[in-house]
């Protein structure tokens, strides 16, 4: 048994009351499993369902009862098949009892493991607890709870219960659902166990940590507020950032029939003298030169250590200051936090004794730290308190690196009051703004915040491993979509904005915005990056257009269009495409245009922008047909139906056939196109199953 | 020549890819700094931080000596040239009238700063008067215009490169506000023009002249007497001209010091508001680590750099490759191909622009929330008129509302979600400390955050928390240790000062390693003040308790060596069973266990580690056989 392997049991309620939300479940617990594949191939894991139609437990085999919880999966190790099983869940038909899920959990993994596997236990409860729990033989309902989580740290076992609520949650009986809450605080009061409520799908989808990463310390030992009061403390990462795994290089140089191929590539460095490429130099012969300045100065590493910096390792008190000197701007770096030295009373009183009186105070403290002995550099950084609000679990210091003066860049900005006029908001619009912020709100009070990061995922890793996932059953599937429910993050809500429709049209109407006409070159492509989902075609090369004749241009274009703008995109391309004093403003109009279409399409409301967007697409098809750049257009309006569709904006499809905006074909451009004239008039119509 | 650090080549290669959070140089500058000597410079004095009076000279020698320090140390490819005017001896390729160009040797007049000329010039005061010399140049009755002869020979050297590819200023220090003022009728109005036109001209070229005016509370520096004209400020620009007149000298420097950093720009991004609504934003890495620079590998024979090349070889077959663009995960037991292309497309999930989701009150915005150093955002109007007026109007009802901008960052590497902090313009002592504009702080994802706290949660019942008496305690120690003035960029990075100490010392070829000053290490000092001292008692008492020892500080690691000792000595007995030397002799020492080959290597205090045939010979060479 590997040391750090882990049993998971997943308990998920498949109640009727839950069926909204089960596409959620399956996507995070998928994603979990998708993890385990990679990083901890060796871990167990079981699935049990409750609320089932059908009952399928050992328990109820034996004693009876503990109707409608079925094993799915017994404990073993994460295979593809948990995946399998996972999509879809069974939807279930009667009300689940959770409590009868832990029983059956906690009674396999004592089965299984008995008092082996310490501490890698873990139950995973997922449910709305809406429904009531059955009572007990004896006792009262709490007392049976009581019991269980005794049993639980006995076991050494731990729970995560994530409850779903609020908007995603069904109506449902309140008195039921507060003795439900109940009952799962005494199991975070009495055990290991930690409670999460959610009220969006996002939040569900990251409510449940997908990695199991065992933390380990940077840092025992002391914190030493003077050489004579010391206490002992932990120091861990609180957050870093996950990132994709790094993937290997792949050569394709092993033949097919070598079925132990790794397929890796090695990668080697030789060293050659400048003036002589033929000439290898050995490692024992090089020596590291350190940059100062245009000098280049060579140190041996011997000689190095013996005059680098050499700081003790340790973690000293400089003093406190009030928390506002430390603006929250200045924090370096991903944080830390730093934990009384676990069982040891003196070093947890001492910690919240200063940690409560700094947050009384609104004091940071300020300290040095060495991590490890032999570390090269010292760390300056702030320490803010993290009051507990949990009984059993102690007072804890959040430590943030703060900059050096090296590491600041003093550059000075004009004040806002120095501006003209006609820069500042008159009070009609700063109302509107006041509007516009107070009413723009994520965490009104009473309701779940909006996107907390605590419960908010990392879309690009889901998209990733699902993609492994997808790219596993076929490797030439392409890259799938962004998630539906995880696009919701990088969007702002639809239903916040038309919520407060009112509120932001009298934002929009405040402030006017226009294209600045003196406008030189091509910055605004620099703005646009690809949109996303498109697939690199040459349609997206506008980015890289460099308007090229810029400088010979310069001492005459004040008066000539050198860019689509906002207010007459129309007339402002077929003015840059008819020019013809350079070689390239035909390209470059088309592309100004497309960008415009693509910005026009992207940021339309409600379908506001389309017929804009339509007269363009018009105007550049007639250019493309008169300069004979069929191929340019084709491939354009393919992309941006494909790209429509990804979006969401399938609307704009519509629109576009209801137009009768079809690909240039062969009748019209004789020489270039190489669509038929049927191909041409079927695309925009057929174009959904087409790109399918 | 390619500089190839391996430790840079093994970063992760997604790190390198499109890494725009990390701000590109990608244009040099080259600055030619324009120091008035004139008497003028040498009569103002005011008293400084030690009360030693120092004059505007020192001041802008000052300036000009820090900046070149942190140059060679963040951007030693940029290019400058030091240029004194108004003096009397004359040294420039025009061979013009007072006009002085300092240099040391192996280098030209513009170029990359170098140890020497960084030591040399930190010197020049002693040897300014004799060598150099000051006398003001611009005489009524002669045609001599020194200040039109620095314009020119600055311009001269700044023909160097591209206005394309180099960014090209002149920072003129002054505390003349009218060099033209002994002047009347006609033969003032051609020398203003000449001198103006000069000015123009090198503008037209691309080149930015920017002034540094030294002024004092009583006298200010008026730029709109002649000034203004020469560096170009019309309307809205001069009423934005701050005419820098600190109260204390150390103020001004420090102004002037900001302001000789040009602004750089990372990115220019749109920020989408909602329904359409755009605007422009240009984004700035105000605090960004400095590292020392990277390595570079020289041959030890000849010290001449070496040219590093990297080659890419099959593992199966040891064929040589290109690189390739596909990458492999195993999942499933299955290898799975992915193209460079489909990760980067796995990462797009939203464009370039920043989006704006909402707003959530300041204390949403917890201190555990943060990754990276944040980027400061500041509105332009260069593309999208209204912009600024627009950023201006949300930032004030942030500031007003205390609420935090949520938006979506749809960066190339890492698309994520960040806090949009509004900042209002901090300025003490007539300086900017704080620049008005929003900080952008990079939130992360529920992935990237730990429940440490819970890890050590009491599974039975409850954990101590301090008392009222204690925290009583503890808040008067606090008040004891304040650091009143404290500034989060106070201290200089001694490895960093320690790092190029030793470089400058041998770049210079000096026998001794100058000491730094670590400023980072606790006021020993203060601490041990009876007051202090006193309090520091009482915290301990009341939490620690009266019989506290220093507990378990020694105490595990004297049980860590006990246990150690009482090892070796068992060892010590069980190897004494076998004759080594004889098994060693007829080669039977693989007969034995590894855990009585252990025995040996531990009763010798040798390291256990490895296969049976390490530890084997391990002893054989331990035996000396």
């Amino acid at each position: 048994m590997a040391r750090n392997k882990e049993a998971l049991l997943l308990l998920i309620d498949v109640g009727p009351s839950m069926h909204n939300v089960l596409p959620e479940i399956e996507r995070v617990c998928s994603t979990l499993i998708e993890k385990k594949l990679i990083y901890s191939k060796y871990d167990e894991v079981g699935v049990i369902l409750f609320g089932t139609q059908d009952t399928k437990n050992e328990l109820t085999k034996e004693v009876g009862g503990y109707e409608h919880v079925m094993v799915l999966r017994n404990i073993g190790v994460v295979d593809g098949n948990v995946l399998e099983v996972l999509q879809p869940l069974p939807r279930g038909t009667f009300p689940g009892d959770f409590l009868d899920a832990i029983i059956v959990g906690m009674d396999m993994l004592i089965k299984k493991y008995g008092p082996t596997n310490m501490g890698k236990k873990r139950l995973c409860l997922i449910t709305n607890a809406q429904c009531p729990t059955k009572d007990p033989y004896e006792g009262t309902k709490e007392d049976q709870v009581t019991i269980i989580a005794d049993q639980m740290t006995a076991q050494a076992m731990k729970m995560e219960s994530i409850v779903v609520r609020g908007r995603i949650g069904a109506e449902a009986n309140e008195k039921i659902m507060d003795e439900n809450d109940r009952l799962l605080n005494i199991f975070s009061k009495r055990t290991r166990a930690k409670l999460v409520h959610v009220e969006s799908p996002i939040s569900l989808l990251g409510a449940l940590k997908t990695r199991n990463i065992n933390p380990v310390t940077i840092f025992r030992g002391d914190l030493e507020v003077s050489p004579k009061m010391k206490i002992k403390i932990w120091v861990y990462k609180k957050t870093t950032e996950e990132k994709i795994p790094t993937l290997k290089k792949y050569s394709d140089r092993a033949p097919p029939t070598d079925k132990f191929a790794t397929h890796e590539v090695k990668v080697d460095y030789q060293y050659k003298r400048v003036e002589d490429p033929n000439k290898f130099v050995p490692p024992e012969q090089r020596i590291k030169g350190y940059r100062y300045g245009p000098q280049v100065v060579p140190i041996s590493s011997a000689e190095w250590d013996a005059v680098k910096f050499k700081p003790e390792k340790s973690v000293k008190l400089l003093g406190f200051t009030d928390a506002e000197n430390i603006m929250r701007h200045y924090y370096m770096k991903d944080v830390n936090i730093f934990i009384p030295e676990p069982g040891n009373t003196r070093a947890i009183l001492a910690v919240s004794a200063l940690a409560r009186a700094m947050k009384e105070a609104n004091k940071v403290a300020i300290v040095r730290c060495v991590w490890r002995q032999g570390q090269g550099s010292v760390v300056v950084g702030v320490l803010t308190p993290n009051i507990s609000g949990r009984e059993n679990i102690p007072d804890s210091f959040y430590f943030n690196v703060l900059p050096f003066a090296e590491d600041v860049r003093e550059f000075q900005f004009p004040s806002f009051s120095n501006f003209p006029d006609s820069w500042l908001p008159t009070e009609q619009q700063q109302e509107a703004a006041d509007n516009f912020v107070r009413m723009f709100d994520l965490a009104p009070p009473g309701k779940e915040e909006a996107l907390p990061p605590d419960l908010t995922p990392n879309p690009v890793l889901e998209r990733f491993y699902r993609c492994l996932e997808v790219k596993w059953n076929n490797p030439d599937a392409a890259v799938p979509p962004l998630d539906e429910t995880l696009r919701k993050i990088t969007e702002s809500d639809p239903e916040l904005l038309s919520h407060n429709e009112s509120v932001l049209d009298e934002f929009r109407r405040a402030f006017e915005l226009k294209e600045n006409p003196k406008l030189k070159g091509s910055s605004r492509q620099l703005l646009r990056e690809k949109p996303s989902g498109s697939n690199g075609g040459e349609d997206c090369a506008m980015i890289h257009v460099q308007s090229a004749n810029r400088d010979t241009n310069e001492a005459t274009s004040s008066i000539k269009i050198e860019k689509v703008g906002d207010i007459t995109p129309i007339q402002d391309f077929e003015a840059m495409i008819s020019r013809r004093d350079g070689p390239n403003w035909v390209d470059k109009a088309i592309t100004e245009m497309k960008n415009k279409i693509f910005y026009l399409v992207e940021d339309s409301y409600d379908g506001d922008n389309y017929p804009k967007a339509a007269e363009c697409l018009v105007a550049i098809r007639k250019a493309c047909i008169l300069e004979q750049e069929p191929k340019q257009f084709n491939d354009f309006l393919r992309h941006l139906c494909k790209f429509c569709k990804e979006k969401n904006l399938r609307s704009f499809n519509e629109f576009l056939a209801a137009k009768e905006l079809t690909l240039i074909s062969k009748s019209e451009a004789p020489d270039s196109s190489e669509v038929t004239e049927d191909e041409a008039r079927s695309f925009v119509v057929k174009s959904e199953p087409m790109l399918e | 020549m390619m500089d190839l650090d391996p430790d840079d080549i093994f970063r992760d290669e997604d790190d390198d890819l499109g890494n725009e959070f990390y701000e590109k140089e990608a244009t040099k500058e080259l600055a030619v700094y324009l120091v008035d000597a004139s008497p003028k410079m040498f009569s103002s004095t005011s008293p400084n931080e030690d009360g030693k009076d120092e004059t505007h000279f020192d001041v802008a020698l000052s300036c000009i000596s820090q900046s070149l320090k942190t140059q060679i140390i963040n951007r030693s490819y940029d290019e400058v040239a030091i240029c004194f005017f108004n003096t009397r001896e004359k040294k420039n390729l025009q061979d013009l009238n007072g006009v002085y160009l300092f240099n040391v040797a192996d280098r030209d007049y513009l170029d990359r700063p170098t140890a020497r000329l960084i030591k040399e010039f930190d010197l020049i005061e002693e040897s300014f008067t004799k060598e150099i010399g000051s006398k003001y140049g611009i005489v009524s009755g002669s045609r001599e215009n020194s200040l039109y002869n620095a314009l020119w020979v600055a311009q001269a050297l700044l023909r160097k490169g591209s206005v394309k590819t180099a960014c090209k200023r002149m920072l003129l220090f002054t505390n003349e506000d009218d060099p033209f003022g002994s002047f009347k009728g006609a033969s003032k109005i051609d020398m203003i023009r000449t001198t103006l036109q000069r000015a123009k001209d090198a503008r037209d070229l691309g080149i930015s002249i920017e002034l540094l005016p030294l002024g004092r509370p009583e006298e200010e520096f008026n730029v709109s007497l002649f000034y203004a004209d020469l560096i170009g400020l019309e309307g809205d620009e001069l009423a934005q001209f701050i005419p820098s007149a600190g109260e204390k000298l150390e103020d001004m420097k420090d102004q002037l010091r900001k302001r000789m950093f040009k602004k750089r720009i990372v990115r220019k991004i749109n920020f989408l508001i909602a329904n359409g609504l755009s605007i422009e934003l240009n984004t700035y890495a105000l605090i960004r680590p400095t590292v020392p620079g990277a390595i570079t590998w020289l041959d030890s024979v000849t010290n001449r750099a070496l040219k590093a090349e990297r080659s890419f070889f099959c593992a199966d077959t040891g064929a040589l490759l290109q690189e390739s663009t596909k990458r492999i995960q195993i999942y499933k037991n299955e290898t799975i191909k992915l193209s460079v292309d489909e990760l980067s497309e796995i990462k797009r999930i939203s464009t370039g622009n920043l989006r704006l989701l909402g707003f959530k009150p300041l204390s949403c915005l917890k201190d555990y929330h943060n990754l990276r150093p944040s980027t400061f955002l500041f509105p332009s109007d260069e593309d999208i008129i209204g912009s600024t007026r627009l950023f201006i109007a949300v930032h004030r009802s942030m500031l007003r509302l205390k609420r935090f901008g949520v938006a979506f960052y749809g960066s190339s590497s890492r698309p994520q979600l960040v806090a949009l902090v509004a900042q209002e313009e901090i300025i003490i002592a007539g300086g900017q400390v704080e620049p008005p504009g929003m900080h952008m702080i990079y939130l992360p994802y529920s992935d990237d955050i730990r429940d440490i706290e819970e890890l050590h949660s009491d599974s039975n019942g409850t954990a101590p928390c301090a008392t009222d008496e204690q925290i009583k305690n503890a808040a008067a120690l606090m008040k004891r240790i304040d650091l009143k003035d404290f500034s989060v960029c106070q201290f200089a990075n001694p490895a960093l000062q320690r790092h190029y100490a030793v470089l400058q010392a041998l770049a210079l070829e000096e026998d001794e390693i100058p000491d730094i000053n670590d400023e980072t290490v606790p006021d020993e000092e203060g601490m041990s003040r009876p007051g202090v001292v006193k309090s520091l008692e009482e915290f301990k008492l009341s939490v620690y308790g009266e019989n506290y020892q220093e507990e378990n500080g020694p105490g595990k690691a004297v049980d860590a060596s006990k246990k150690r000792k009482a090892a070796a000595e068992l060892a010590a007995k069980e190897s004494a069973i076998h004759d080594w030397g004889e098994l060693a002799d007829n080669g039977k020492l693989k007969d034995l266990t590894v855990a009585q080959l252990k025995c040996y290597l531990t009763a010798h205090n040798l390291p256990v580690a490895g296969k049976k045939e390490a530890l084997i010979s391990r002893i054989l060479t331990h035996m000396g056989k």
